[in-house]
């Protein structure tokens, strides 16, 4: 038997990619990746149209999407968070069909319940041997953890494994087993592997930033989740790593240990397993180089797939045991619904990730931004998008005061104990107004150019485009 | 309560914007050194309107003029003066003769702009040796004066000596400082620690400087502020026996007894006195509520 | 007053705005670019003649590159342009 094929060109023929067909991707090369244009571009040499795109993530450096959208190669665009680049050819209305946005845990739930349908899936592989056993831990392109790769390898009709890492069989420590895998193709570079990770992910220097991520670390605390056993998932940017390090001298000055921490793994959070405030790392991402040379090396440090991570299919999802997760916003309405997915002009630059699902399942989702940015207050009447429902956000935490949804009524009464600045939503944004003056309300167009899914499948809302 | 006075420079519209929420107790719009000489007319402008027009929400308000033998510090006065800041800090004082001088053209100012006199007051930042041997003229010199505050680098340039970390060059001008505040009944408060990353540093010498009897510190860093705030801070014990002092003399008052003993000691009026000093920061600290 | 020569003031880093005037005799041209032209034209557009109206300038050419200044920053910009570019009519 022979998986291993010569080129692009020959895995589009063998798989039979035909016009009208879904091809998927994962975005683990993030900005680096040059899979997805790679595939498009022989696509669309060959002559074909009309393909549904269904990646995990398009960043800025799939810009060339937007000429294949031009020429009809790509007619149907899926994915869970778009860069700003595409985001604004989007919102301009470029493509005819409207764009499926999912969530990590959504995605991977349509896949496994079959309302996803995915005919070839083409897996940008760090390292893989000719029969397609496969991992992000190794090679030049090396990424870490191939979380979000697993239910395409599972569920497409056919997969395709690309890699410019290519090792003797059977590769020592796969990811993704050969069973999944109908062909590899060698290629000489998967991606840049300056832009797959960051050298250092460093902590915010931003001084707002940091005083909203103290005050969120001091609601982790007060909110009584913060005790062993204590587990945690916060983003890498932003405020959002900052919440870590001031929970993490929290859980110094009180010995706590906490069971695990998970979603997007930085270096800040490896170290704090390290030195025993976490168990385990559940990593469905590698955001910097620290973190893959602890998924390789670190026993503690276990690679999850997106189904494991979130999946609302999957009979329990490791989001459905998270205590707390630190999220960030574009936009909060008064009533705690969250926009990530577009920017306050209306233009799409984001999207979901894991946002709603970790919301979701955790049992305190705190919102972390700046009360104000640019003189855009975050606290409107009406979200742009609504990307996470507001009842499944606990607390929004600014640097003018803390909101806390009044659905949970014994958690403000916590906070209002410990002398936090709690505030009533609508204070805090007439606190804002009263700084910023009130922002008119945009105008957009009546065409619906996104349709946002919840991590349920059914529809949460519709993006419109911008005029 | 002065525990922390953040600097933040004066012709920068985020920082002033935002500058309200980094958890000082007092903010310093600084017209002074954070500013170049041709963007002088610029801050000045954009810091009174920061006055006229922003929340400082529970900051105290304090901005730093340029000092008395350039062009502009009139011209700075002239601006914020109508706006009512909480302090004018009038840099490189060497006596009492400069601190009248502000306080007689402040005066004129207040009154130009319908404020009672003596409503600004002043916070000298004295950086010079002879500044140093002169404090007690300084803290004493008029009745706007609040407190003294020592600027390190400028004084141990002038002394033609190096900063260190260790501080030993300005051990003489602390003692100095907090002593002569101290005999005019008024606050001292210590030079900024320069090292922006070091917060190891930073607590070291924060302690020292409270251990001398500073009431507070000057920080050029937002991330220095929590640190600071935290060492000049009564701590949790302190502050269960500020409050076990105070049940004390209730229940001896209640039983009429002249002399009232805690834990086996006699408490007398100092130990009241910093009791009830600890207290009042509590309050202003924890706003009345009770911190666990 | 009147704007007697060119004058730039601000910066184009976020929360602030750059302002630049020229004289003219005769009209008075305004244009203002912003961020967050969609939420606060109208805003920014009355701070600045505001402004204007407060110094009696009512000619000349001023270009505006605003990063999401709130209004006193915008009149602090303005005010320190006309102050350097211009000098009180006597």
């Amino acid at each position: 038997m022979n998986k291993l094929l010569a080129s692009v060109k020959e895995a589009i023929e063998k798989t039979g990619l035909k016009d009208g067909m879904t091809i998927s991707f994962h975005h683990h090369m993030r900005n680096g990746d040059y899979v997805l244009n790679m595939v498009l571009a022989e696509a669309a040499a060959m002559g074909i149209k009309n393909l549904t795109v269904n990646a995990s993530s398009i960043f800025d450096v799939h810009e060339p999407i937007i000429e294949h959208i031009k020429n009809k190669v790509v007619t149907g665009l899926e994915c869970n968070y778009m860069g700003g680049k595409v985001g604004k050819a989007i919102s301009e209305g470029i493509l005819e069909k409207p764009v499926v946005f999912r969530s990590h845990g959504g995605r991977a739930g349509d896949m496994e319940n079959g309302s996803s349908k995915i005919d070839i899936a083409f897996i940008a592989a760090p390292c893989a041997d000719h029969m397609g056993n496969c991992s992000g831990k190794y090679g030049p392109s090396a990424c870490g953890s191939l979380g979000y790769a697993f239910s395409d390898a599972m569920h497409a009709k056919k997969t395709v494994v690309l890699t410019d890492h290519l090792v003797p069989y059977p590769l020592k420590d796969s990811s993704i087993a050969e069973g999944y895998i109908d062909y590899v193709v060698e290629v000489e570079q998967i991606g840049d592997p300056t832009r797959i990770v960051s050298g250092t992910t460093k902590i915010t220097r931003d001084p707002v930033g940091l005083r909203i991520a103290a005050l969120a670390a001091k609601v982790v605390k007060h909110s009584g989740y913060l005790k062993d056993g204590f587990s945690f998932q916060t983003g890498a940017g932003g405020a959002s790593l900052a919440v870590a390090k001031y929970v993490e001298e929290m859980m110094e000055k009180d010995h706590i240990k906490g069971s695990f921490c998970m979603g997007g793994i930085t270096g800040y959070l490896v170290d704090m397993a390290n030195k025993g405030y976490f168990e385990t790392i559940l990593d469905v991402q590698c955001f910097d180089l620290k973190a893959i040379e602890s998924i390789r090396e670190n026993p503690k440090h276990q690679e999850i797939s997106a189904m494991r991570y979130a999946s609302p299919a999957a009979k329990s999802a490791a989001v459905d045991s998270l205590d707390v997760v630190i999220l960030g916003a574009t936009q909060v309405d008064t009533d705690f619904n969250v926009n990530v997915h577009t920017d306050s002009n209306g233009y799409i630059m984001g999207g979901s990730g894991g946002h709603c699902d970790t919301a979701a399942g955790a049992k305190l989702a705190i919102v972390v931004a700046p009360l104000i940015r640019a003189r855009l207050p975050l606290i409107v009447d009406h979200v742009l998008c609504k990307s996470t429902p507001g009842d499944t956000i606990d607390v929004i935490v600014t640097q003018r005061g803390i909101a806390v949804n009044p659905k949970r009524a014994e958690l403000k009464e916590k906070l209002v104990k410990a002398g936090l600045p709690v505030k009533d939503i609508s204070e805090l944004k007439a606190i804002a107004e009263e700084i910023t003056g009130v922002p008119k309300e945009i105008k957009r167009g009546d065409r619906v150019v996104a349709n946002v899914l919840y991590r349920d499948g059914t529809l949460l809302d519709t993006i419109k485009n911008t005029i | 309560m002065r525990r922390t006075m953040l600097f933040l420079p004066g012709n920068t519209p985020n920082m002033l914007v935002n500058g309200d929420t980094l958890g000082a107790d007092t903010i310093i719009f600084d017209l002074e050194d954070a500013v170049s000489p041709d963007e002088k007319d610029a801050a000045r402008i954009l810091v009174r309107n920061a006055l006229r027009y922003q929340s400082t929400d529970n900051c105290e308000t304090v901005v730093r003029i340029n000092p008395t033998d350039t062009a502009f510090w009139k011209e700075d006065l002239k601006a914020v003066i109508p706006l009512k800041p909480d302090v004018i800090m009038p840099t490189k004082v060497n006596g009492a003769a400069m601190i009248q001088e502000v306080s007689a053209y402040m005066a004129q100012v207040e009154k130009k702009a319908g404020i009672e006199e003596g409503t600004v007051k002043i916070l000298p930042l004295i950086e010079t040796a002879l500044g140093v041997e002169k404090s007690f003229e300084i803290a004493s010199a008029d009745k706007r004066v609040i407190g003294i505050f020592l600027g390190g680098e400028d004084f141990t340039a002038d002394m033609h000596c190096k900063r260190t970390k260790e501080g030993k060059e300005i051990f003489y001008a602390r003692t100095r400082l907090v002593c002569a505040a101290r005999a005019c009944g008024i606050e001292a408060y210590d030079t900024p620690f320069t090292d922006v990353e070091d917060m190891e540093g930073l607590r070291k010498d924060t302690e020292f400087a409270k251990s001398l009897g500073f009431a507070g510190k000057a920080v050029i860093s937002p991330r220095h502020v929590d640190i600071v705030n935290e060492v000049f801070s009564p701590t949790e014990e302190e502050i269960a026996y500020a409050h076990d002092v105070m049940d004390a003399i209730e229940e001896g008052k209640r039983q009429g007894k002249g002399v009232i003993s805690l834990r086996g000691k006699m408490i007398d009026a100092p130990i009241v006195k910093r009791a009830s000093q600890v207290l009042e920061m509590e309050k202003a600290i924890y706003g009345g509520e009770s911190y666990e | 007053m009147k704007i007697l020569k060119n004058a730039v003031a601000g910066t184009l880093e976020s929360s602030d705005l750059f302002v630049q005037i020229e004289p003219d005799e005769n009209n008075l041209t305004l244009e203002i670019d912003s961020v967050v032209a969609n939420q606060h034209m109208d805003a920014i557009r009355a701070a600045v003649l505001e402004t204007l109206k407060e110094f009696e300038v009512s000619s000349g050419k001023i270009f505006i590159k605003d990063k999401g200044a709130l209004d006193c920053v915008i009149r602090a910009r303005v005010e320190t342009a006309l102050k350097r570019g211009g000098v009180q009519e006597s």
